[in-house]
Parts: structure tokens; sequence; C-alpha cells
């Protein structure tokens, strides 16, 4: 009961403290959505499935990449872009092309029957859990995560190019906006909210399953049991998390 | 700007790959670096080995490899997109990066070994202009001496000693200093053209040659300026290891050379194409045929036939300039070599190269004219030569 | 100790430089290196909250259908049941959060279809694929398939 000011201040002084951690606890249950469980690193070990065998080269992901991931339209950056294999029979190398990254799709370059097979492999970020990316980093501005996905941390990154040159797949580059290094971050904002990432959402045909390695019920373990798959570069021994179904000898 | 790269690409890249991401500047970084192990290791002779011959070099070597060191960081600085959080470097090291760890490679060999050499070498001379100097250049000898006065016998003995410790840790920190920029880019396994393990061995030994090379010019530069007579000895004996030094290099790239063609792996094929067309200039002809070839030739050939002490002087004047150009094509080489080729093994780019933007030419010649205007303050300050003492 | 140091005094007051170096080396990592760092590994804690700060652009397909059932219904049953809203529609997470605000893209039929089905060479074989010339040119692709179901008949 309040009877005087000094009663009064140390009353209210009482409160605000009780106050402020539950106010700190409902905020932290409203940014992350009430319904929703909380997101714990600790249960999660992402990767990706590619299946050559069904990508058709539409160049959905590319474009939901972009406009997700605020990703520069120019020049040339990509956080995930589509290549176009023509292998002749014979041939010492691949006709490969990638005009735009794939972002308008693909207009008929080859003539049918001509003897040669062709198709897309998208490519993207492989999250390596013995990325090299990381390991030349000479301040910690990128790093794996608990939970296996390979990200930046934009406002440590000193712009100086070594993890550009360290990544044997080409998926990192610097934006020219941030001078900072920026590459694929497997929609880490989504996927820690329960969504996929974006290029998997809009992928027609079912070509790109992100996959939780860690998930007992995802369908990625028996995916590797019933298939030939493959990471890109394997003599590199990166520990890429990019599986892909279909792979042909001639993809670089 | 994408127009003009995709005009510059030839067959398939990475779309990531198609513009380079170390510019010039990162070319000057290493040869920088490189002129300072050499022209240390050159000075360490003396000390260390007991040349005697190549005395009169001592200290302008040591002051040349300062000038170089303070320039070193600053390329890269330009090139950072944030320089301004370089200190993150220091402050939190990645200890599996190279480029971390190197940063305190530097910073030792810079205090802990070439400042501390100097200071211990010049101690005597710079106690005698506090005494004997006026005004702010009295109270400059002053801080440089921490204000102690003290030259005896004894000291100086004590000083001697210890010089003698620096430099012989000094040596194998001048091999580190060099040989870990070797190893930034040896190690890194997604390029082929760069890694491979004999990469800091050729680095370390490309610097003692440009190092020497180096010295062998400044001194007779310095002694041509002063009208002070060549000591032909002192530059007959540089000029020897210089070869000495060049014969190993060249081995070395030629090993690493031949191994390559032998082994011819899944990126050979591409390399060899990069070599043959638009590296062809820089590689054939200007590092290995006028820039290693040709002066290993000329210093062979005084060893062989004896000429006039005018000729020699001309031959080492050619060499040590052809030498240069070759040793920082050699690092073009491998900087921008490294970057023209795609990583599928399928595609070039090409390096267009600016003139007055951040990371372009104009920069790249004021930072390898800046180390020239601080060697000319050094030898102000900390005068190199033996006339130029001032009296007891 | 005097006797000792005889001599010496410059070496020592070079090590006491050299000290108060080191000194203000570790001063200045204790004050700016930034809090959180090493939690997790050689990195900045905060960093992994930063790259989850992003406001998703695309609702996911699970958002789609808690609202427009009948297309659901129609979408489940057939051929593109494996393809999601937002692969034609674009990017709808503002539409998901207020509907009655944004208008959501209705793709035009004539032409949102040969995205995926123009005939390349490069497509798996498998994949329905059609030359628009050969196929009905100039017609509506709605008019024989349902986007939502295209093995069924025109939408109604």
């Amino acid at each position: 009961m309040i009877s005087d000011r000094r009663d009064f201040l140390l009353t209210a002084g009482k409160l605000l403290v009780l106050t402020a951690p539950a106010a700190a606890y409902l905020e932290a249950v409203e940014t992350g959505r009430a319904e929703e469980p909380a997101y714990r690193t600790a249960e999660h070990y992402w990767g990706m499935i590619v299946d050559v065998e069904k990508c058709i080269g539409c160049g959905n992901c590319v474009r939901a990449c972009k406009t997700e991931n605020d990703v520069p339209l120019e020049p040339t950056f990509f956080r995930t872009w589509v290549e176009r294999y023509h292998v002749a029979e014979g041939s010492e190398h691949p006709d490969v092309d990638s005009p735009d990254g794939g972002f308008n799709g693909f207009s008929e370059k080859y003539a049918a029957g001509d003897g040669a097979k062709s198709f897309f492999v998208p490519k993207l970020c492989n999250q390596c859990a013995h990325s090299p990316c990381t390991q030349v980093c000479p301040v910690g501005a990128t790093f794996e995560s608990p939970d296996g996905a390979v990200l930046v941390d934009k406002t440590y990154c000193l712009g100086c190019r070594y993890c550009v040159q360290a990544c044997p797949y080409g998926c990192r580059f610097i934006d020219p906006r941030t001078r900072t290094v920026d590459k694929c971050n497997l929609c880490y904002h989504r996927i820690t909210k329960g969504l996929t990432t974006a290029c998997c959402e809009s992928c027609p045909t079912g070509a790109r399953q992100l996959v939780d390695l860690k998930d007992p019920k995802d369908p990625v373990h028996e995916f590797l049991r019933n298939h030939k798959v493959q990471v890109l570069k394997p003599q590199l021994a990166t520990g890429a998390k990019v599986f892909y179904n279909g792979l042909d000898g001639s993809v670089r | 700007m994408e127009e003009g790269l995709l005009h510059a690409v030839q067959g398939y890249m990475y779309p990531n790959e198609m513009e380079l991401q170390w510019s010039i500047l990162i070319v000057l970084y290493p040869f920088i670096t490189g002129l300072v192990a050499g022209a240390f290791i050159l000075a360490s002779l003396e000390r260390v080995f007991n040349v005697a011959a190549v005395k009169p070099t001592y200290r302008l070597a040591l002051l040349s490899a300062l000038a170089f060191l303070l320039v070193a960081p600053l390329p890269l600085q330009l090139h950072l997109g944030h320089p301004e959080r370089s200190l993150e470097m220091y402050l939190t090291p990645h200890t599996s990066s190279a480029m971390a760890m190197f940063g305190f490679i530097y910073l030792w060999y810079l205090t802990a070994v070439l400042v501390l050499e100097i200071w211990l070498d010049y101690r005597k001379d710079m106690v005698l202009l506090a005494r004997s100097e006026t005004g702010w250049k009295k109270t400059l000898y002053r801080v440089l001496t921490l204000g102690v006065d003290n030259i005896s016998e004894e000291s100086l003995r004590i000083d001697d000693r210890l010089g003698r410790f620096i430099t012989i840790i000094g040596i194998p920190s001048a091999f580190l200093l060099h040989g870990y920029v070797g190893f930034i880019f040896g190690s890194v396994k997604a390029n082929p053209w760069w890694s491979t393990p004999v990469m800091p061995i050729v680095f370390l030994f490309s610097a003692i040659v440009s190092g020497i090379a180096l010295v062998l010019l400044m001194y007779m530069l310095v002694c041509f300026l002063k009208g002070t007579p060549i000591d032909i000895p002192c530059v007959d004996t540089i000029a020897r290891y210089l070869m000495y030094a060049f014969l190993i290099d060249f081995s070395l790239e030629m090993l690493d050379l031949i191994h390559r063609i032998y082994e011819a792996d899944e990126s050979f094929k591409s390399l060899d194409f990069m070599v043959h067309t638009r590296l062809y200039t820089s590689q054939i002809l200007v590092q290995i045929i006028f820039g290693t070839i040709v002066p290993i030739s000329m210093l062979a050939f005084i060893q062989v036939v004896k000429l006039s002490e005018a000729a020699r002087k001309g031959i080492y004047v050619l060499a040590g300039l052809l030498t240069l150009m070759g040793i920082f094509a050699m690092r073009w080489n491998v900087v921008i070599g490294g970057q023209l080729f795609s990583k599928s093994f399928l595609g070039y780019t090409t390096y267009k190269m600016a003139f007055a933007t951040k990371e372009g030419l104009l920069p790249a010649i004021v930072l390898m004219v800046l180390p020239f205007g601080i060697l000319w303050v050094l030898v102000k300050v900390l005068p190199p030569f033996e006339e130029e003492k001032a009296a007891v | 100790m005097n006797r000792f140091l005889k001599d010496k005094e410059h070496l020592v007051r070079m090590a006491a430089l050299f000290a108060a170096g080191v000194v203000l080396f570790l001063i200045l990592q204790a004050v700016l290196v930034p809090k959180g760092f090493g939690v997790y590994g050689h990195y900045r804690a905060g960093a992994l909250a930063d790259n989850r700060v992003r406001v998703p652009r695309f609702a996911g397909r699970a958002a789609c259908i808690e609202c427009h059932t009948d297309e659901r219904d129609a979408w489940k049953g057939g051929k593109h049941a494996g393809v999601g809203c937002e692969a034609c529609h674009g990017a709808l997470a503002k539409h998901a959060a207020d509907p009655s605000a944004a208008n959501a893209f209705k793709p035009d039929p004539k032409t949102i279809c040969f995205t995926c089905h123009v005939a390349n060479v490069a497509k798996p074989k498998k994949f329905p694929q059609i030359d628009p010339k050969d196929h009905f040119d100039g017609g509506a692709c709605n008019g024989c398939h349902s986007p939502h179901a295209p093995d069924k008949g025109p939408a109604k």
C-alpha cells in the first residue's frame, strides 16, 4: 500500500525490475512468432540435395534467390546459378554456359539429335563441413554455424577477398554496396523459422531439396541410401554438404 | 562494367569469377616484402658469416629494408573493403589463416629484428649526434637514444654481441617473413596455379634475389650521387651472390614447371593455354627470358671472362635492373596469373588495370616511389657511410 | 644490481618500451574485441542472429493453402502438386501477411507456362515440353490445361 513518496518510489522500482525480464521474455517470444517452437541450433545439421535428373533450367531458383536475399542484379554476382552442359562423345571437355547465371532461363542453343548429351546443373555454396573459406579468413568473419551453415558476419568482414580465392566452387563474391563478402547462406533467416530456402520453394520439379541431416524423419536418409550421389570436387575434401544425384563426370 | 567483363571472358567461367579479386596492389605487396627480406639477408652476410667485402653496404641495406617494410602494409590498406577494420587481424587473429598469422610475423620482424638491429648498430652515432647537434635535431637524437648517453667500450661491446644475436635470429625471421607470403598463396588448394609446396621456397629465393639486386643498385646509385668511388670488390662480391641466389631460384622454378608438364594433371591443359596466350608476354618474355636468363648469363659471363671495372659496373647496373623487372614479373604472374583462368578449367578472363582509381596503376607507382622518399629521410637522420660520422 | 646494469641501461629502456607496447596491445584487445566473440567458435556470436534478421519475401506454400482451399484441393490432386504456388505467382509473403493490402501477382496464362515447358535439348527427356509453334500456336495454355492441375480440363 502506497503511503508516502518513499514507499511509492520503492514499489515503483520493484515493479520496474520485475517487468523488465517479463518484457524481455515477451519480446523473445513475439519476434519468434509465439506459436512456433524456439529454434535450437543443436537439433539441426543442414545440407541440400540437388537432383540433376530433374533440373529443367527454368531459372526460378536464380530469380527467387535474388529476390529473397537482395542480391545485386548488376553486374554479374550470384548466390546461386544454373549451368548448362553439352557433352559431345569423345570431346576433350564439355561446352558450358550460364547466360546471366540462368536468371532468364536458357534459350535453345543446341540441335536435338547432334549426338551429345546435355543437362542443367544448379550451383550454390556447398556449406562445406571443412570449409576452406573459413580456414583462411584472417579475422573470423566467416564461419561454420553449429547447425551446419557457412555464414558471413558482414559487420566484421574486412573485404580482403582471401576467402573468395580459397573457395573451389566460385560461390563467393564481394558485394559492391557493402564492400564485404557475400554468398549463399542457405536462407538462414528462413530455415531457422521452419521454412525452406527460397530456391527450393520456387523449384517446380523438386530438383533442389533442403535437407536436415540430424532429423531422423528427413527423407534425405532414404534418398542417400537409394541413389548414387556425389559432391563437387571431392578430391579437395571440403566436406561439401550439397549432394548431387545424377552428376555426370564432366561437371566442373 | 558487366558488358566489359563479358567481352573479356573467353570460354566458361563461374559467374562470380569473372572479375579479378586481387589487383596490382597485391602484386606489389610480395614484391616489397621480398625486397625487405633480401636486403636483410645480404646485410646479415657480413654480420654473421663475416663476408667482409660487403661491409660498405651493410647499413644502407638495413635502411632500405626499413623504408620498404614501412610501406608494405599500404597497398593492403588500399585494397581492403574496410581498412578501418584491419586491426581485427591483430585483435582476433584466426590462427588457421596464413594471412592473420603473417600480421604478427610482420610486427615481430619490424620491431624485434629490423628496428632493434638498426638501433643497436647506430646507437653510438646517435649519441654522438645528440651531443653535437642543436635545436630540434638534438631532441630527435636524444629521443632516438631513449635518453641514454652512455657509449663506453663495454656498452658498445654489449650492443655488438646483442646485434649479432639479433641478426642470427633475423635470418630465419626474414625467411619466415617472405616464406609466409609464399605460403599464403601456396596453401590455397582451390587454385592449382598457386597450390604447390615449393611456393614458399620459390618466393623466398626470388626475394633474396630481388633484395640483393636492390642493394647493389642502391649502393651504386648513392655512391654516384655523392661522388664517392664504388668499392669494386664489394660490388663484385654482391654480384656473385646475386648470381648464386638466382641460379637456385631459377632451378626451383624450372623444377616446378617441369613437374607440372610431366604430371599433366586436370588443371594442366588450362594453365598451359593461359601461359601460351594471356600470360605469354609477362611470363615467357619478361620474367623468364629478359628477367632471368639474360641477367644470369651476364653475371655468369663475368665470372668466366675478365672484364674491365667500368664494363663490370655497367653490367651490374643492367643485370640489377633486369633482375628487379624479372622478379616483379614473377609476382605479377603468380598473383594475376592465378586469377586469369577459371576454376572450372574451361575459361579465361582479362585483368583490366585502371589508372587513377584506388587500386589502379597510379597508386601502385606512388607506393613504389614512396620507399625511396622514406629512405632519403632515413639516410639524412642515420647516415650510413663512414666518412659522414660526426666527430666524437 | 648497479654493477650488473652498468652499460646496459639503454637495453633496459628498450625492453621497457617493448613491454609497454605489449601492454597497450592487451588493453586494446580487451577493449575492442566485440562482445560474444569466441563463444561458439572463432566468430562473433551475434553474427548468427544477424543472419536471421532478414524478413522473408517468399511465404511458402503452406501459408497459401491456409486460405486458398479450393486451389489447394485442385492442386494437390494434379500433376503440379510438387510445384509451389510462388513458383508461378512470385514472392507473396507480403500478401500472406496482409491479404487485403498487396495484390497478389496473377501470371499471364499465355506465357507463364513457357518458363518451364518450352522444349529444350538439355531438359530431362521425361519432362513434358512442347514447341509453342507446334502446340496450338498463339492459343492460351489455360484453354485446355488448368494451371493448378494441368492434366485435368480447363479451369472453371
